[in-house]
Formats: structure tokens, sequence, C-alpha cells
């Protein structure tokens, strides 16, 4: 009996025989899989009118940022003179969208400078800072959460104490102190908000990896003999990415709000244009008092509009995403 | 290699799995300044028995006797807090990096709910595939498909990129079949592979069960609550209470004249004897004992209909060969229970009559007699 049972033990057995050219073509499955998963995920994002309009908006200021040097009319710190000569500076110029009669088509500064110029360079500023702090935010947030998540014990308490320590930490005083370390830069800021922000991410996706452990299919890689990694990089991350990115699409509209506030209070780059610091220059100057309104109603229109919209898309986001995670 | 039936693949050894029960750290904090002990679980407590090669053996036992921990022990998902399994009679806690990679190739296990043992985001063709690529072995489309079509996935190139929740229950439970299969394993721990499933849908993974262990020449421990789903499938059946196996033997022995009072109570709860019926929860009169402050002697006494005094209370029934049980294989069958007779001359009442340490005579009898019966 134990005879018969080796004869038909395998049904592997002849398997050695087959050719490779049946192989499946490993790149092209995944590529095509990778891209049939966005696909259906654009399709569900775009389905919302909100979601539609911010995509938009942020496709517009992308843009605006890339082609800044073309749209601009003026170097944004470049002071405007009334006439050739150089002499007399052209300070509060009225808008000729409102039928100033100027050049300028959001008039200038109290300094002399092109408002409309500073506003499309102040683009370049506000997705920088997003962009980077998103990216930075959300990638080492989902790693730190998932190796904590992941291997739980010491690790977890190690790394989440950290995290406990950096919640005691506020916003301001940080960076009053990053850049009286460092110097006034728009880095420092980048910098203070990529400190301040990844605890949020690793605490959530902690939370996450500490469950996705512990489920059939994770246990049944480590029981094929799958490594650590192999199950973090496998199992772990495709099932917390969505939340990654739902975290990093909130944290590009907290980073450019905290850019614009910090350069508000004047602790801005003084040698880069951004929104913020147009605030700041125009409440310096009393802009208000003058009437001049179109000096700081369109960069905080445009700060509200993009913080806004990645809100909108964050929001799209997590309906999309949360009924799969359960 | 020609090796017999009863050739031993996994042999099990006072098998000890106990979870620290977590207070949180204040009080693990305020414990480890007072001195005191933390207090565990004991899951699994000193359990033996072995799985022969092609053998199917049953566990069961009411919900958190320890058959999962047991099982999950069995694929080195747990690291035991004592003792020890072998594997082709080499100790896994004192196998190399080479011997564990042998060990996981061959050792796979089948969970209960195919609704979370399959990756969401992972294709059939990616899960199944899988096993392969952790050990590197070639020929890995070919594999796939034969394992989704021993499977009943048929035509397999059509599941290859569907992901679980296009699937059935049914259908999931089948690739986690196939996932466990591709590697070519000669054992398998099966953890409730039906209860999740649709009554309907049982009949036919049951089959492919079957039809695996015998194809494959495989030896399966299946885990369950169900003993009419047991007595279909395994050849040998083992019943455990609060972490411990009160008996063990043939399955049709155990099942037809149950010796130890707790297997009779759980066999007298089965409702109706048809695997294609659906399980119900087995009840038994009054509750199950603490798991972390064990009670002495035999866990089973508060429940026992047949508790007979002192010696129940006092002494620790390891599970043995009873000489006073007769009848045809019955010295396959082992019973941890005072009211047999000892055919390997342990007498409980020595320990209860002598000093306190009872408990401790207990143990140390049951570490002997695992070791002497090997
Ligand atoms: N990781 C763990 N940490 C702490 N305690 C655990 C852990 N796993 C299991 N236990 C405990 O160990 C005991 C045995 O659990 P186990 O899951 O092995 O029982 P079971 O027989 O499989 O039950 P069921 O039939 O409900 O599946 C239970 O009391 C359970 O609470
Ligand atoms: S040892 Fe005593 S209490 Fe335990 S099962 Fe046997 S008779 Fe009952
Ligand atoms: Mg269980």
């Amino acid at each position: 009996m134990a005879q018969e049972e080796r004869t038909t033990q395998s049904i592997f057995t002849d398997v050695e025989d087959r050719t490779s050219s049946e192989e499946i073509n490993k790149w092209e499955r995944t590529t095509r899989l990778w891209r049939e998963t966005l696909r259906e995920h654009w399709g569900l994002l775009t389905d919302e009118l909100s979601v539609k309009l911010s995509m938009l908006v942020v496709a517009l200021f992308v843009l605006v940022a890339i082609f800044a040097p073309w749209i601009a009319t003026n170097p944004p710190l470049q002071r405007q003179y009334q006439t050739e000569d150089g002499i007399l500076i052209a300070k509060w110029v009225e808008p000729s969208i409102l039928g100033g009669n100027s050049e300028y088509i959001l008039g200038t500064t109290a300094q002399g400078f092109d408002i409309f110029s500073q506003l499309v360079y102040g683009t370049r500023a506000a997705l920088l800072v997003g962009l980077i702090a998103a990216v930075f935010t959300a990638g080492i947030g989902t790693m730190v959460g998932l190796v904590a998540g992941y291997y739980g014990g010491t690790v977890d308490d190690a790394l989440m104490r950290i995290v406990d320590f950096l919640y005691g930490m506020p916003l301001l005083p940080t960076v009053i102190i990053l850049v009286a370390l460092l110097g006034p830069s728009l880095w420092n800021i980048i910098l203070a908000v990529i400190i301040l922000q990844w605890r949020a991410t690793a605490r959530v996706i902690r939370s996450q990896a500490l469950s996705l452990r512990e489920r059939p299919f994770v246990k049944a890689a480590q029981v094929a003999g799958a490594s650590d990694w192999h199950i973090i990089s496998r199992h772990l991350a495709p099932n917390v990415l969505p939340l990654s990115f739902l975290y990093g699409s909130f944290a590009i509209a907290w980073a450019i709000l905290t850019e614009a506030g910090v350069s508000f209070i004047g602790l801005g780059d003084p040698n880069t244009v951004s929104w913020g610091t147009m605030l700041q220059a125009s409440r310096a100057y009393s802009a208000l008092q003058f009437g001049a309104w179109w000096w700081f109603v369109p960069p905080g229109v445009c700060i509200g509009l993009l913080v806004i919209s990645g809100f909108l898309i964050g929001r799209g986001y997590e309906e999309i995403t949360n009924p799969k995670l359960q | 290699m020609s090796f017999g039936r009863d050739d031993v693949l996994l042999r099990v050894e006072n098998l000890e799995k106990h979870f620290e029960v977590d207070e949180g750290w204040i009080a693990s904090l305020l414990q480890s300044v007072s001195g005191g002990e933390p207090d565990y679980v004991h899951a699994v407590d000193g359990v033996s028995f072995e799985v022969r090669r092609g053998e199917t053996l049953g566990l069961a036992g009411e919900s958190g006797c320890g058959k999962t921990t047991t099982g999950m022990s069995l694929v080195k998902l747990h690291e035991p807090t004592g003792g020890d399994i072998s594997y082709n009679d080499k100790r896994l806690s004192e196998v190399d990096k080479a011997g564990m990679a042998e060990f996981r190739q061959n050792a796979q296990m089948i969970f209960q709910d195919p609704f979370e043992s399959l990756n969401p985001r992972m294709t059939v063709y990616d899960t199944v595939a899988e096993p392969l690529r952790i050990h590197d072995i070639r020929n890995e489309t070919a594999r796939v498909q034969r394992a989704l079509e021993f499977a009943e996935l048929l035509p397999a190139e059509q599941y290859y990129d569907q992901y679980p929740h296009e699937l059935s229950g049914g259908q999931r439970q089948r690739v986690a079949i196939a996932r466990a299969l591709v590697l070519d394993p000669d054992f398998i721990v099966a953890d409730e592979p039906v209860s999740m499933l649709d009554v309907s849908l049982r009949a036919g993974v049951l089959a492919l069960l079957e039809r695996m262990t015998e194809e494959f020449g495989l030896s399966v421990v299946y885990i369950s609550h169900d003993l009419s789903l047991l007595r279909h499938m395994c050849d040998r059946l083992a019943i455990m209470y609060m972490g411990k196996i009160v008996e063990k033997g043939p399955t049709d022995r155990v099942i037809e004249n149950p010796q130890h009072p707790y297997t009779q109570a759980l066999i007298n709860a089965v409702p109706v004897p048809e695997p294609d019926i659906g399980r119900e929860r087995v009840e038994l009169q009054g509750e199950v004992g603490d798991v972390i402050d064990v009670p002495s002697g035999c866990r089973f006494k508060d429940r026992c209909p047949e508790y007979i005094g002192d010696v129940c209370d006092g002494a620790i029934p390891p599970l043995e060969r009873k000489s006073d049980i007769e009848g045809e294989r019955e010295h396959e069958r082992e019973v941890a229970c005072h009211l047999y007779e000892s055919a390997e001359g342990h007498d409980p009442y020595a320990e209860v009559d002598g000093d306190g340490t009872a408990a401790e005579a207990g143990a140390g009898g049951d570490a002997e007699r695992a070791s002497a019966d090997d």
C-alpha cells in the first residue's frame, strides 16, 4: 500500500519536462496588473464631481508652477520702476484688471514688486513644500509604522516612545528653534513639517500593521518560510498603501498651511517668494488700511483653493479605499 | 528509500505553549519591581503525540482548548515554551538554517477562514506562486497550474488574475489548498478547513482534502470541533481539554467506545453524525476551568460526572495505556483518567497519600512516560 502511494505521490513529477517558454512574463504581468489597479482607482476617484474639480485645480497649479518663468511677467523679487531711468519705484500701483493705468495685472506691492509674478512663483514654493513634505511624511511614517507594528515588542515600544515625544512638540516653537539654529529657509520649514508630521502616519500605519500581521495570509506566508522583509514588503505594505496615500494627500495640505503660517509670522525664507511671505509683507505694510486688497486676497485664495483641493482628493480617496480596508 | 506505514514523520514531545497575559506595561513594571511572576495562559500544556507518514490525525475539543495553538506550533508559527517537535527525527529546536528551510518546504497549513487567509491585494497566481518564489523553485507557471488544477479550479488560467474578492468562499479555500500543495509538502495542518464554508460547499472541499491526502501520501492533522467530520477523515483521534490530550487512539475506537468522561460528554453532545450537516456548537454542562490558574489534579474534575474524590483532586492523570480497557486495537489507545488502571504501573494513589508534591510527581511521571514510550 505504501508503495502504491509513493508512485502517485506527486503531481509535479513531470513538471520538469515542460519548456520554460510557458513561463509567464513576470514584468509584463506585473505592469499590467498595476495598470489595471490604477485605472480602477482612478475611475472610482474621478467618479465624484468635487474630486474631479479638485484635481483640475491642482493640475492647473502644477502647470503654473512648472511654467512660472513664462507666465510671470517680471522676476518676483525685482523692483519695478515708474520710468526707464530707474529712479522712482513703482509702489502701490493699482491692478490693470481693475482699470488701473499700468502694465501690472495685479498691481505692485509697497516695495514695488509685481504681485502677479509673486503669486505665480509662490505656486512653486507651495507645491515644493507640499510635495516634499508629503512624500517624506508618508514615506517615513509608513516605514516606521510597518516596522513597529510588524516586529512589536521592544522595537515597537522604542519607536512609539519617539512618536509620543514628538506629539509633545508644538509646531511654532520647533520651527523657531530650527530657524534660529539653521537660519531661515524654505528647507528648514519643510524639515520642521516632516519632523512633526510623520508621527500621525506612523501611528495609523502601525495599528494597521499590528492587525495585519495576525491575519492568516501573513501566517500562511510565514509557514511557507517568507522572511520578515518579504512579509513587510509584499503583504503589509500593499495593504497599507492606500492609507499612506491618504495621509500623504492630507500632508500636502497641512504643509502648505504650515508654510504660509510660519512665513506669515515672519519666519519664512526672505529669498523665496511664497504665498505666506506675500501675506506677511502685505500685513507689514498695512495693505488692509490702504485698501490694497489685491495684495493679500489673491495669495489667500490660492492657499485656500490648493488646501481644500488637497483635502477633497484625500477625502475622495478615503471613501474608495475604506470599504476595502473594512 | 523505503518506509513502512508506521514511520513517524513528526514527533511532538511534551509540547508547551504558554502565553504571557498582557496586562499593560504599568502592571508589568509593577510586577518586575515587586518581583511577582507574570500570569500565563496555559494554551497548550504538555502534549505528546506522533504523526506517521501518510496518516491523518484528528484534534478535537471545545473552543479554547488549544487546538489551533497546537496546530500552529506544529508548523512553527509559535515558538514552544517547553517541549520539542522532531521532524524526520531531527529536533526542530536544534536544526540549522537549511534544515529549517527544508521543514518550511514540507510543512504547510490550511486556515479556517478563507476570507482572511488570502491577501486581498494578491492575485490567485501570485498567491499560489509565492511559496515557490520563497524557496526559489523553477517551473513556476507549470507548478501553479498543476496545483490549481488539482484543486479543481478549472481552467486554471482563468483564475490567474483574479483577486480574492472575486471568488466564492469555496474557491478561496481551494486556492489556499493549492498554495499549501504547490511545494509538494509531506505534512499539512488543516485548522477547521470547512467550518466557515457554506454547508453546500463543504462536501466538495472535504472530498478534495481526502484526495489530497491519498494522492500525495500526505500526513495531515485535522483540527475540528466536529467529531463526525473527524471520524470521516482521520485514522487516529486525539481529544484535547484545557491544553492537554485526555484521550487518543484509533478514530473508530475513540468514537464508538469513548473511555474518558470528557470524550463521552463530547460525543454525546454531537447531534447529527454527518459531515455535510452544519457544525453545531458543542454544549457541555458547566464551565471550562481557568486556563491561567490551572486547577490541581485532573483539569476536568469540576465537570466530571465520574469524579472519584481525592485522587482526581491531587494527582494529574497522565496520558497512558490502560490495562483494564479491553478489546481490539486497545493497545493503541491512551487515556488520561484515574478511573482506569495504568498499564505501565503508575500508581496515582501513591501521590495523593504522600506529601504535598502531588503535582510535581504527576508532571514528572508524564514526562517519563513520554520519553519511555518512544
Ligand atoms: N496569541 C495569543 N496570546 C494569548 N493567548 C492566546 C493566544 N492564542 C491563543 N491564546 C489563548 O490560548 C487558548 C487556546 O486557544 P486556541 O486558539 O488554541 O484554542 P482552539 O482550541 O483553537 O479554540 P477554537 O476552537 O475556538 O478555535 C485560549 O484560551 C486563547 O485565548
Ligand atoms: S481523573 Fe477523575 S475527574 Fe478526571 S476525568 Fe477521570 S474520573 Fe473524572
Ligand atoms: Mg482554533
